[in-house]
């Protein structure tokens, strides 16, 4: 197979030339431009060119500043901040399914470029700026020998992991800087084959309730339908006995979730399905119902049918909702956080998504955090550019924007996970007299992870 | 290789050609059933099957086609049938690409195309195995 990769790369320019050409539709929104599926002999992409940040910066709105406040991390991809102003980064890289067909082991090696070397930390790490200064000068692994932590949540004084395969709960006093006991499992999570193994979480307002985002096993069922049970679904799970039910259904990547503040309102970023063209199909920003089904795999954006889908479900088509509000095709939303008068007048209603940036385009869409205003409760507006320039001008990518949380002192934390950087993001009045220096947790393991990737 | 001999008995195919140039016949063959039964379940382990059976014959279609390539090279005159074995040699790897690629689309958007590319794919394969293993062995130079 080796003998493909050369003419991979010839057609990925050749299917470059017809998949970037002409002017974007219009994507934003609750009334995206979809185009008819399409796809060539060769999926257009375009991967990811890492490099050191070196003297450049990401770019914020004027009247903000962004600093990186801890770095060096085992793939940092979300972060909670706590009640006293710590802030807790999940470190980890999940996944690892075999190879299905010739294509994986092709595409695993190619998607692994646009990722970082780094080793899984599996673990959380506390970072803590004592006096306020905006120097986070404390840094201590929380908690360790976890499996791919990803989601967390702050229930009173449980604090809530989800990891790649379980929902974990440990005890959390204020100002604790250390587990003091091994986490107890709530509920296994499904993850055999896990190709999307990130598991979401945000806890109900109530804090009754855990939602955790349970992502498809595949891009289109091309696992077989039987792999997908209690995938590609938001759970709901009761905290007191871990028992669970399906709360939304046919999210196919439900990578972040928020509970609106006011509403208790469940919303979630879903990121939808991959090579049926480079403006399709749009991930998305949605308000979640309770019951509601969103179409992967038989349809997307309602009721447009998927036919890479068979057996097709007309009946489930016919009652696939809409997603509220389209963020654009392969942004790979990955973070969501919604916004408090704290970020300042223009950025006080409204989410911040965090958005990874994908494969599937030849012109890249992504790599950055927008502001997504609302008005009432609904999303209202295009979205606003928030931090940009994790792409440089000559085609390199610097980093990779994935959770997004908001301090309520005033403050946004991004965690990037191809440079491993926390950063920090404040209205001007707050800037933090220096860049904190930055110092590596663990010594970090040299080798590279095969056959492990990022499926986005 | 074979057909270099101007005179004397004619010259057996070496054996390691005979092996490439039949190898990949039942691999086409069995990616076109794989095919045919992803067609007729929707079950995407014959989807499977079929583009590693597919990827497994690219293998032996190259071997044979830089086999043919040298043997051309050393062929007096240039034509006849060890051309005609490459070029056949060449659309099989040509099409195989194709077919290739096309099976590396996910799940049923494989259909309809994935057993029509299989099935060209294999009667050149099978026509290139034929020309070459009837001719080269004896030298012919018709």
């Amino acid at each position: 197979m080796k003998r493909l990769l050369p003419l991979v790369a010839l057609g990925a320019l050749a299917s470059g030339c017809s998949g970037g050409a002409g002017s974007d539709p219009m994507q934003y929104g609750g009334d995206p431009q979809l185009p008819e599926p399409h796809r060539g002999l060769l999926p257009t992409m375009k991967i990811a060119s890492p490099a050191a940040w070196g003297s450049a910066r990401p770019q914020v709105p004027a009247g903000y500043t962004i600093t990186a406040i801890a770095t060096g991390f085992g793939i940092c991809r979300q972060t909670l901040v706590l009640p006293n102003g710590d802030i807790l980064v999940a470190e980890g890289r999940g996944g690892g399914e075999p190879a299905l067909r010739p294509k994986d082991i092709i595409a695993g090696f190619i998607k692994a470029k646009g990722t970082s070397p780094a080793k899984s930390g599996n673990r959380l790490t506390l970072l803590r700026d004592a006096n306020g200064d905006g120097v986070y000068e404390t840094r201590i692994v929380f908690a360790d020998k976890l499996n791919a932590p990803y989601g967390l949540a702050l229930v009173g004084s449980q604090l809530y992991v989800a990891d790649q395969d379980a929902l974990l709960r440990f005890a959390y006093a204020p100002g604790q800087t250390k587990a003091s006991a091994p986490p107890v499992k709530v509920t296994d999570l499904p993850s055999v084959i896990n190709h999307h193994w990130t598991k979401s979480l945000t806890a109900s307002a109530d804090g009754r309730f855990l939602f955790v985002g349970i992502g498809s096993n595949s891009n289109i069922t091309e696992r077989g339908i039987a792999a997908e049970v209690d995938r590609a679904q938001i759970w709901q799970v009761d905290a007191a006995t871990g028992a669970h039910r399906a709360f939304a259904t046919g999210t196919r990547n439900p990578t972040a979730l928020a509970i609106q503040p006011g509403t208790g309102q469940l919303w979630a970023t879903v990121q939808e399905r991959d090579e049926i063209g480079p403006d399709l199909v749009p991930d998305y920003l949605t308000s979640v119902r309770d019951g509601g089904f969103y179409g992967w795999p038989y349809s997307y954006w309602g009721q447009h049918v998927d036919t890479r889908a068979q057996p097709q479900d007309p009946r489930l088509v016919a009652a696939a909702i809409r997603p509220d509000y389209g963020l654009g095709s392969h942004v790979a939303a990955l973070g969501l956080a919604f916004s408090s008068a704290a970020m300042g007048d223009r950025f006080a209603d409204g989410v911040f998504v965090g958005e990874h940036g994908s494969w599937n385009r030849s012109k890249p869409a992504g790599y950055k955090v927008v502001f997504i205003p609302f008005r009432n409760g609904r999303p209202a507006g295009p979205p606003i550019d928030f931090v940009t320039g994790f792409q440089g001008a000559n085609g390199k990518t610097f980093g990779r924007p994935v959770g997004v949380t908001v301090d309520p002192r005033g403050a946004l934390i991004v965690a990037d996970d191809l440079s491993n950087t926390i950063w920090r993001v404040v209205p001007a009045a707050k800037q933090p007299v220096a860049e904190a220096p930055t110092r590596p947790a663990q010594p970090q393991g040299k080798q590279k992870q095969p056959g492990s990737y990022t499926p986005y | 290789m074979a057909a270099s001999a101007e005179t004397g008995p004619a010259r057996p195919i070496h054996p390691l050609f005979a092996f490439l140039l039949a190898a990949d016949v039942p691999l086409f063959l069995g990616g076109l059933l794989s095919d045919l039964a992803y067609g007729r379940t929707a079950e995407p382990q014959w989807a499977n099957f079929a583009a590693w059976l597919i990827a497994g014959a690219m293998v032996f279609t190259g071997l044979a086609l830089l086999w043919a390539f040298i043997a051309l090279l050393l062929a007096r005159p240039r034509w006849g049938w060890v051309l005609l074995c490459f070029v056949l040699l060449l659309a099989t790897f040509a099409l195989g690409l194709v077919d290739n690629l096309h099976h590396a689309r996910d799940a049923w958007a494989i259909m309809p195309a994935a057993p029509i590319l299989s099935g060209i794919t294999s009667l050149v394969a099978l026509l290139a195995a034929a020309v070459g293993l009837s001719t080269i062995r004896t030298g012919n130079r018709t």
